[in-house]
């Protein structure tokens, strides 16, 4: 009989092992679905995980998307980690992206076609704002009236899509876009666009700013008494009003903080790789960015980590999709795998596995 | 006097520890054995084998001369063997009646049921009525659901649990009074406790164990509390002493203070007024659950009350949240030592920053300074005597005895003005027990004034000045506890429930 025995404290071990482990254990058991579909696992992996980085022909162009798409994802995930650790659940980071990006866009386009050098800066910051803002909805609602923030940030992400499609078909229309809809590309309004930064990389300004916020969170979570209360809350929240922990005010962190990277996240998108505001800006990022958080087991580092792995699969499964003709539901599959197994794994770092002899009764 | 249970060489292992170890002994027909132990020397894992919740790796036992070896708690029944738990398993929403028979293989009809209990009851002195709803019921009666249950099979022995922890003095005596009957009418009784006087007031043999060994039989009647403690814990014990014992100044004023606690199964406290002064000690009795946590929530500002309720060296602190009355001195210690006082998965450094930022001005612009913090939890650990590999453990792989004495340890060498604690040595060992005590009242003689709040009516009567009582979110009047009377205390806790009529 196989039981599980409680850790007199979580191993330190298993907390880098398990990652690894599951990564190791999502390739068999997607190996074997891919098998079950009729493909070579071993070329599925390899045009998943190796090819995107490595391989001659294709390298060159996916390189550079690897920054390219692990930048919002590593954004949106530090800040989903932060309010994570505390025990609280922001589900609408996917809505703050698109809010950010459309406040951010429409601060740009009012200015239009005004050049200055301020005005990209200026549209950072209402990025940044408008992501705050729409995650102040479920923060207030949850401090004054007790409402489940889970429920109403995610409800919130599809009011955002309705604005987007009407931002896309309305008031952010390029008026020269010949009845098409979408904004003007801002990535070629140089006053508004967040260039490649050095070519060949990928790295925009979203990705320094994906970079910063590791450092920054990593500094507030394990040294100031932010960071502290936070974790503390997350871990006993009784024990956590005791050590003088405003619970509310933790609560209006933890999402503004998200809402803001997200907004940020946004803003550097739709002024760089997407280029403009379309209908269909809304990429699943900030859904994807639970994945990584949850990967990077809410740690700053990891989340880069998990950030760049998640990155790899999505550029790694679209050449799957394209070389091998894998359906776009096997490669989610996959990665919805990734979670799940890594999170049945987590029984390890707190319990460790016995077989008992079973006992004669 | 025939012997009953004989108990041979019972041995039982779990991973890592030898709860029971070659353990033997034996109890008469119409005995009352105590079984003597701290926390951890083996007793419920004895007793549990007894009761067929376990089954020994070695060892065996014998009941009435016929071999005994009951798979399961249904045929410890069977062959006249009852438990009343510590804890008890009643179902609130039903009544007395109902509740018995769910415990029952074959209940009868529930007309006849409720006579039986009737009748049970009153043989006994344990008034209960059985169509009153047990959610309605006080511990003690609770407990007599829980006894009234085991009667009605008509037990040859009789195993208690720490029978008396939930029990007003009062109460105490009328449970001693059945007890006494039942031994003799002939049934046997098992009787688990640490209170030793109580031993020494009922029991006719006691066996102790010691870290799952039988360390010595003694006859209860004959032998000093303080030499079965001291059997108990394998080494002398220390008995706190107090230096000094002038009070001072007023340090803290609660007056006519009202709460209600935002948890609706809470206790609403009620006109509760107290002074403390500099250097005084003041005992807070009475059965668990009368608005013990709710007090010491309103003290350590965790919940903040109406204007001018809570008044600290004439300035009112009720608005002042729990670090704005660290800061000025008012410390506490909760009950709940895991998930309260401590952070069970965070190590014993980052709980020494949970309550000690601001007095050890451990954090700088914000910032911890972990190596201070770090330097800190070694000074608790090593001032308290924490057993524990160090620092960077996790609050939850110490012991509670250890753990208790790191969350006290910790508020103390903080230097409080005034420091509130709630059950301090509650499941700690006695010698442990008495280390902290020690540090309270030490505490106190350098000029702090405590509230101590504890149902350990020994340990009040030990450490107080002052004592009085929580009842139903009331606080009495308190008293000098000098000089009090068991009776003087246990009407100051309520009074035992339905006292006249249990006077047969």
């Amino acid at each position: 009989m196989i039981t599980f025995v409680k850790r007199p404290e979580p191993s330190k071990a298993w907390t880098i092992a398990t990652p690894i482990l599951a990564v190791i254990l999502t390739m068999i058991l997607g190996g074997l679905l891919f098998a079950a579909m009729g493909k070579d696992p071993v070329a599925a992996i390899r045009t998943i995980f190796w090819d995107p980085l490595f391989n001659e022909q294709f390298a060159a162009y996916s390189r550079p998307q690897l920054l390219v798409k692990a930048g919002p994802l590593i954004l949106i995930a530090i800040g989903l980690s932060l309010g994570f650790k505390a025990g609280i659940w922001n589900i609408g980071a996917e809505g703050q992206y698109i809010i950010g990006a459309i406040t951010g866009a429409s601060v740009g386009l009012a200015l239009y076609p005004l050049d200055a050098w301020w005005i990209f800066p200026l549209m950072v910051i209402a990025g940044a704002l408008g992501g705050f803002l729409w995650a102040m909805i479920p923060a207030l609602l949850k401090t004054k009236f007790n409402t489940n923030e889970i429920l109403v940030s995610l409800m919130l992400v599809y009011v955002a899509e309705q604005i987007l499609a009407s931002a896309a078909l309305g008031f952010l229309r390029n008026p020269e876009g010949n009845g098409f809809p979408g904004s003007r590309n801002l990535s070629q309004i140089p006053a508004m666009s967040n260039p490649e930064l050095i070519t060949g990389t990928g790295a925009h300004w979203g990705v320094v700013a994906a970079f910063a916020s590791v450092v920054a969170a990593y500094v507030l979570i394990n040294k100031h008494m932010l960071g502290f209360q936070i974790r503390l809350t997350g871990e006993s929240p009784r024990a956590a009003r005791f050590a003088g922990v405003k619970d509310k005010l933790l609560v209006v962190f933890c999402l503004g903080a998200a809402g803001a990277l997200a907004g940020l996240a946004g803003l550097f998108e739709v002024t760089g790789p997407a280029g403009q505001i379309s209908i269909d800006f809304g990429a699943g990022y900030g859904f994807t960015a639970i994945i990584v958080a949850f990967l990077g087991r809410l740690n700053p580092i990891g989340i880069l980590l998990a950030g760049l792995l998640l990155a790899l699969t999505f550029i790694g499964g679209e050449l799957a999709q394209f070389m091998l003709g894998l359906p776009s539901a096997a490669i989610q599959v996959f990665q919805g795998m990734l979670l799940m197994i890594l999170l049945a794994m987590d029984i390890l770092v707190n319990y460790r596995v016995m077989i008992l002899k079973k006992e004669a009764s | 006097m025939t012997e009953l249970l004989k108990v041979v060489g019972l041995t039982r292992e779990y991973p890592g520890v030898r709860a029971n170890d070659d353990v033997s002994f034996s109890i008469g027909t119409g005995e009352v054995h105590a079984l003597l132990g701290e926390n951890g020397a083996g007793k419920s894992t004895l007793v549990k084998m007894i009761y067929g919740l376990e089954k020994p790796d070695a060892g065996f036992m014998k009941l009435r001369g016929g071999s005994y070896a009951p798979q399961n708690p249904q045929a410890a029944r069977a062959a006249g063997v009852a438990m009343v738990f510590q804890h008890f398993s009643l179902f609130e929403a039903l009544n007395v009646a109902e509740n018995v028979a769910l415990g029952m293989e074959n209940p009868p009809k529930m007309r006849e049921l409720a006579a039986s209990i009737r009748e049970v009851s009153e043989n006994y002195g344990l008034p209960l009525d059985p169509d009153r709803i047990v959610g309605d019921l006080s511990a003690g009666e609770r407990q007599r659901v829980e006894i009234i249950r085991c009667l009605l099979q008509d037990p040859k022995l009789l195993i208690m649990d720490e029978p008396t922890s939930v029990l007003t003095p009062q109460e105490v005596e009328i449970l001693f009074k059945t007890l006494r009957k039942l031994q003799s009418e002939g049934t046997s009784i098992l009787y688990i406790s640490h209170k030793l006087e109580e031993i020494r007031a009922l029991c006719d043999g006691a066996t102790i164990l010691r870290l799952g060994k039988v360390v010595g039989d003694c006859d209860p009647k004959v032998t000093t509390a303080r030499a079965m403690a001291e059997m108990m814990v394998g080494q002398t014990l220390h008995v706190p002493s107090r230096e000094g014992g002038e009070t001072g100044e007023v340090l803290l004023e609660v007056k006519g203070l009202d709460f209600a606690p935002a948890n609706p199964f809470g206790t609403k406290l009620k006109n509760v007024s107290l002074t403390l002064r500099a250097g005084e000690v003041l005992g807070i009795g009475g059965v668990a659950g009368n608005g013990q946590d709710e007090l010491l929530s309103v003290l350590s500002g965790e919940a903040r009350t109406g204007k001018g309720a809570v008044m600290f060296d004439g300035q009112d602190v009720s608005h002042l949240g729990p670090n704005a009355r660290r800061k000025i001195g008012i410390l506490a210690a909760p009950e709940e030592r895991l998930g309260h006082a401590a952070a069970p998965n965070m190590s014993l450094t980052e709980n020494a920053a949970l309550t000690a930022t601001i007095r050890k001005k451990l954090s700088k612009n914000n910032f911890l300074n972990w190596k201070k913090t770090e330097d800190f939890a070694r000074e608790v650990i090593k001032t308290f005597d924490v057993r524990t590999p160090g620092p960077g453990s996790a609050a939850r792989s110490l012991s509670g005895g250890n753990l208790q004495k790191f969350v006290i340890g910790r508020e103390v060498l903080q230097e409080p003005k005034i420091l509130v604690v709630n059950q301090p040595t509650w499941g700690v060992d006695a010698s442990a027990a008495a280390d902290i005590r020690q540090a309270l009242l030490d505490l106190a003689a350098r000029g702090a004034g405590l509230v101590v709040i504890s149902q350990d009516l020994d340990e009040l009567m030990e450490i107080s000045d002052h004592f009085a009582a929580l009842n139903e979110g009331t606080l009495t009047a308190p008293r000098p506890a000098k000089g009090l009377t068991v009776d003087e205390i246990g009407l100051m806790m309520g009074g035992a429930h339905d006292m006249e009529v249990a006077e047969l």
